[in-house]
């Protein structure tokens, strides 16, 4: 909502207030001002003047040479416009002049023809295009003859004015007026307000005697008012009215089609003008659309109509989609003499409902969607006929069409200081509390320590207890409110164990030297399944903004992937991300997708880069698989992680493993599969991904210290043979198994494949630990256990002891 | 035998003198004073002397060889310092060179900026409430005082999934979620996790971003409490000097509503590029939770009350880390996101 200062100053005393501490007085009351704008932009030097003759000028076809009056003194100015002519009355900047595009008017030659000044439309004085009248929306703009040579021309175009922009919560409807602005002024600075005057004499034919009215759906319209005005000259509308709606951003078109918009930025309500003549049947019937009906609106669209549109009509065909636009063939034109103005209340559904499917945004479906004051739809009808027979010379018909089955009482809400008190943690008194309600004009009784308000019409946002706190609160102030702690029965705060670990995760793996990103859970189709741990069906949007983020992803993985390639494609040495974050999986009863928590990481570059002591290592599958044990460790899960290899969709066949916990599958590692590599542009990079959720829920053993034992630990190496196939895990699970309870530990220390290997064969030593906490344990007792491990391992592995 | 005394004693102080390393002088040690030396050799040989002069012989025996001893530890002392000091030349080290890197990631700044909101308020007793992301209407919406065709629906331009589910445009409806399990027990609760809504990405808008909420519910939770701990958290967030001050506003779930500002960190209030020349920095949105929000959850709204507060940790971080596009939140440049490594406490 645009407010013109100026025009506000009719209805209410602004007490001389700076634009701008007016301004800022609103937005601590409750209703934001987000602009100040000044229309005049600074300008100086802008003045009437006089076309006192005007040639073409002989070196250029579409500049004229004009000789115009300024006051003191005839000068010449160069004029590009085409619509300039001799005898026109014109805005003229004057040298020294700066228009708000930052323009400095100087003396200057064109063509060699001096000119002193510009003569000017009104885009060039700041007023956006789409707000200048059509007549005058390709050139110079013409002032009315009865304009004073050399006087400033800006009070003549309200130029001289400041309009407050106003950022309107849906709740404030009520501001969405002049009026409303007025009363919301009015109680801030305590002033009264001076309503707009509706009078004229009138006609001694009766409305009635030329139209009828019946309203088919009166739950989507339970009122409608209509006045008839006869003899009507259409023509432009008065300056001060034009430039009025221009400040409200309303664009000028003729006097009646510009009264009913002057009263709907003045009431809030919203009119329409239809040519009686061209309604051709005497009768306004509303009712709601025929399924596939059709309108042309005055934008020269033609709408197909739904059964839930409401429309008015003249008994045969529609003339208007209610409260949202008119309709092309009973529009007001320069040959109409009998207007109908239509004001009326529409139910906000209706018209929030055709405009969506039409896409159509007016103005005057803004209010009705928001809901209009039931008591100013005759005061606008009133104020309309007032400005018609004032502005366009019409005759009033005596009284109105009226349908009328609107209820306009106000909401009682009955409320007590000590509630008020209450909520707020203040003493206000009750004698200030009624001198506030007093100021917002609410009708109130105080009695039996209640406060019984009848919440105007108007304010359509006061309905309960709460909302008269917040009037109080916003009208005291919110300064005056003291601070406070909640007191009362306190509750140990705090983070759940699984919110505790998953910090402890994040620590974990930013000390192990990964950063943790963050990326979109929305993605492609094509990309939401992919490294997906499990095969669930995707979640999509029914309207998507485009196909790249139209599914809920079910890996992170592709993402961090994406950030790998941004960073490596700026070069960066080496990446190392994760995430933790949901994933969206299937369907669950609730209709919901089953969300998990996943943590992924990925790695590409180097791992470790200290070259001047030659440490440089390049990532690897190990580098990835120590983090995930690492953090197993932390979480004491390590006894029960395994990984086996597997075969991933866009992994490496050879450098991928499923990782389980207790045999369960709770991830994948990998390294990217290099012709994926490949189209990502990245060189070795490997990732991992796990379902935090199951991890983070695992029951963990308690944990209990184990004494240190003051007996020796002992230690035998052995270095085996074995065939290159044999994983390591398996060899590491016979030991553990052959091992007896003696066994305490088993650590892989070397690996050999090459050629001092017979060819299929390759070397692994393990070191193993015997140790019992009791004792000290004799030669034999070690040298039986560790025969047992060569054994087994012979006979199950093919394992031969290396010499 | 007196001039032979002499003699080696002048021998011995010589060859001390002259020994460059520890080893040389240990040698001398073993050469003069050792078992076999000439001296134990001279003390040995006191026994061909008559009997008057052994005590006066000996004596002098025993004075040389102290004084020997005690020139060649002097020259000792000096020698393993020496020795010490060569090895420490040796050992030398470029002390300027660059250390070994221990490698270390780091949170993302909104998670760091979240982080430190939960633990405020954890201090005070809070908990942190969990919730899905992608939600029920009813829950996003409806149990939020937000029922099908409420204007302010328009205000949260959402990404349904289907008619009555879509991605949470707030993490409100973890307030209602934890209101409906609680049963009418009070409450103090954070909720932080990411939202959306159909923005087009741009420098200011994403359609995916964080949200961190608070509610309190109890006996006689007033307005003034609001107030009391948003001032805690400003002073926290932003600095002990912070001031604050409330304007109305309008939430459908709360009633009433307000916009909290700050005064402005950075100029104190003077005004500058930050605060837009006014001293005062929007921070967040709060209000006492709206009785219909109440009642819907089954709470009195009679009996207790409650406030509510909400706030945007891509904001917050924008403000305090002076990060001018909301899209370096998402695109996890590591050159981005490797400067916030260090502590800030
Ligand atoms: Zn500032």
């Amino acid at each position: 909502m645009l407010v013109s200062t100026k025009w506000l100053a009719e209805y209410v005393n602004t007490q001389g207030l700076d634009p701008k501490e007016l301004g800022e007085k609103i937005t601590r009351s409750g209703i934001e001002v987000d602009a100040v704008i000044d229309r005049s932009h600074g300008m100086t030097n802008v003045v009437v003047g006089y076309v006192k003759e005007c040639v073409k000028h002989p070196e250029a076809d579409k500049l004229n040479i004009c000789q115009v009056d300024v006051g003191e003194e005839t000068t010449q100015i160069i004029c590009g416009a085409p619509n300039v002519a001799e005898g026109q009355k014109v805005i003229v900047a004057r040298p020294g002049a700066v228009l708000p595009g930052g323009m400095k008017i100087k003396k200057a030659k064109l063509r060699g023809e001096e000119s002193n000044g510009m003569i000017c439309s009104l885009q060039e004085l700041g007023i956006e295009g789409r707000l200048v009248p059509k007549a005058y929306a390709e050139g110079i703009y013409v002032l009315p003859e009865t304009a004073t040579v050399g006087e400033s021309a800006l009070p003549l175009l309200g130029l001289d004015d400041t309009v407050l922009e106003l950022g309107l919560t849906p709740n404030r409807s009520d501001a969405l007026s002049m009026l409303g602005v007025a009363y919301e002024v009015g109680a801030i600075l305590s002033e009264d307000m001076k309503y707009p005057e509706a009078g004229y004499t009138e006609s001694n034919e009766k409305a009635t005697d030329y139209l009828s009215l019946r309203v088919d759906a009166m739950s989507e319209n339970p009122m409608y008012v209509a006045k008839v005005v006869k003899n009507v000259q259409i023509s432009e509308s008065p300056l001060w009215l034009q430039h009025r709606l221009m400040a409200a951003g309303v664009r000028p078109h003729n006097n009646v089609v510009d009264i009913t918009n002057y009263v709907l930025m003045e009431y809030g309500q919203p009119l329409h003008a239809f040519d009686y003549d061209r309604l051709a049947t005497k009768e306004i019937v509303v009712r709601l659309a025929n399924e596939g009906e059709k309108i042309v609106t005055l934008d020269d669209q033609e709408r197909t109509l739904k059964s839930n549109h409401l429309v008015i009509t003249n008994g045969k065909e529609p003339v208007a989609l209610a409260g949202v636009m008119g309709g092309a063939n009973s529009e007001v034109h320069d040959g109409t003499t009998t207007v109908v103005i239509e004001s009326a209340y529409f139910a906000s559904g209706t018209v929030r409902q055709t405009s969506k499917d039409h896409s159509l945004r007016s103005d005057a479906s803004a209010r009705f969607e928001k809901g209009v004051d039931p008591n100013r739809v005759i005061a606008a009808a009133e104020r309309a006929a007032s400005l018609l027979a004032e502005l366009a010379g019409g005759e009033v018909l005596a009284g109105s069409v009226i349908v009328d089955e609107l209820d306009k009482e106000p909401v009682e809400v009955v409320v007590s200081p000590d509630f008020i008190n209450n909520r707020l943690g203040m003493k206000i008194s009750l004698e200030e509390m009624t001198s506030i309600l007093t100021r917002l004009k609410f009708d109130f009784e105080a009695a039996n320590g209640f406060l019984y308000i009848k919440a105007p019409t108007r304010r359509q946002d006061i309905k309960i207890e709460e909302d008269i706190v917040e009037e109080i609160a916003r009208m005291y102030g919110y300064d005056e409110i003291p601070m406070t702690l909640p007191v009362g029965e306190s509750i140990p705060g705090g983070l759940t164990s699984y919110q505790a670990k998953r910090r402890q995760v994040r620590a974990y793996l930013e000390g192990a030297g990964l950063y943790q990103a963050i990326t979109y859970s929305l993605t492609s189709k094509e990309m939401s399944q992919k490294f997906a741990l499990e095969t669930a069906p995707v979640t999509e949007l029914l309207m998507p903004m485009s196909e790249e983020r139209s599914t809920l992803r079910q890996s992170l993985i592709p993402h961090l992937l994406d950030a790998v390639t941004y960073n490596t494609a700026r070069q960066a040495e080496s990446v190392a991300l994760y995430e933790v974050g949901s994933v969206f999986l299937g369907e669950t009863e609730s209709g919901l997708p089953h969300e998990q928590e996943h943590l992924a990481a990925v790695i590409a570059g180097k791992w470790v880069d200290h070259s001047w002591q030659g440490e440089r290592k390049a990532v690897d599958f190990f580098v990835l698989k120590g983090v995930v044990e690492g953090l197993m460790e932390l979480l004491g899960l390590s006894k029960e992680l395994t990984f086996e290899r597997a075969i991933v969709d866009g992994l490496h066949p050879g450098r991928t493993a499923s990782i389980k916990l207790a045999g369960e599958e709770i991830g994948l590692i990998g390294q990217l599969h290099p012709s994926e590599q490949k189209t990502r542009d990245l060189k070795d990079t490997y990732v991992v991904e796990l379902n935090l959720a199951k991890v983070l829920n695992k029951e963990v053993e308690v944990l209990y210290h184990e004494p240190v034992s003051k007996f020796p630990s002992i230690s035998r190496d052995i270095a085996l043979v074995v065939d290159s196939e044999k994983e390591a895990g398996e060899l590491q699970a016979i030991i553990q198994l052959s091992g007896g309870r003696l066994l305490k530990g088993v650590h892989l220390f070397d690996l050999y494949e090459g050629e001092k290997m017979e060819p299929g064969k390759k070397s692994v030593a393990f070191s193993l630990t015997y140790f019992d906490p009791e004792r000290t344990l004799t030669d034999e007792e070690v040298v039986n256990a560790h025969n047992k491990v060569l054994k087994a391992l012979a006979e199950q592995a093919g394992a031969e002891l290396r010499g | 035998m007196e001039a032979q005394l002499q003699q080696l004693k002048e021998e011995a102080l010589q060859k001390i003198e002259a020994s460059q390393n520890v080893k040389e002088l240990n040698d001398v040690r073993v050469a003069y004073l050792g078992k076999k030396g000439p001296i134990t050799d001279l003390l040995k040989g006191m026994g061909k002397l008559p009997a008057e002069e052994r005590p006066k012989m000996g004596a002098l025996v025993n004075l040389v060889r102290e004084e020997v001893t005690e020139v060649l530890e002097a020259r000792m002392t000096l020698l393993q310092e020496q020795a010490i000091q060569e090895q420490l030349e040796k050992e030398s080290i470029d002390v300027t060179l660059p250390g070994r890197p221990v490698k270390t990631g780091n949170h993302h700044p909104l998670t760091r900026v979240v982080e430190e909101i939960e633990d405020l308020f954890i201090s005070m007793g809070y908990e942190i409430a969990e919730g899905p992301e992608v939600e029920k209407d009813y829950y996003n919406f409806e149990a939020l005082n937000l029922p099908k065709g409420h204007p302010a629906r328009d205000m949260q331009d959402s990404f349904y999934i289907s008619e009555d589910i879509l991605l949470r445009t707030h993490t409100s409806p973890v307030q209602a979620r934890t209101m409906e399990a609680k049963q009418g027990k009070p409450i103090k609760i954070i909720c932080p996790g990411k939202v959306y809504r159909r923005d087009n990405d741009d420098a200011t808008h994403s359609h995916q971003f964080t949200q961190i909420e608070g509610l309190v519910i109890g006996e006689n939770i007033r307005m003034s409490d609001l107030k009391g701990t948003l001032s805690v958290f400003a002073k926290k967030m932003f600095g002990e000097d912070r001031e604050i001050r409330l304007r109305p506003s309008f939430f459908p779930f709360t009633e009433p509503s307000v916009e909290m500002d700050i005064s402005c960190f950075k100029c104190g209030g003077s005004g500058c590029n930050v605060c837009k020349k006014t001293g005062w920095i929007e921070i967040l949105g709060a209000g006492m939770v709206h009785p219909n929000v109440l009642e819907m959850a089954g709470y009195d709204s009679k009996k207790l009350s409650g406030f509510a507060f909400g706030m945007g940790p891509e904001r917050i971080a924008m403000l305090k880390y002076g990060v001018e596009d909301i899209r370096h939140f998402y695109t996890n440049d590591v050159r981005f996101l490797s400067q916030f490594h260090r502590t800030e406490v």
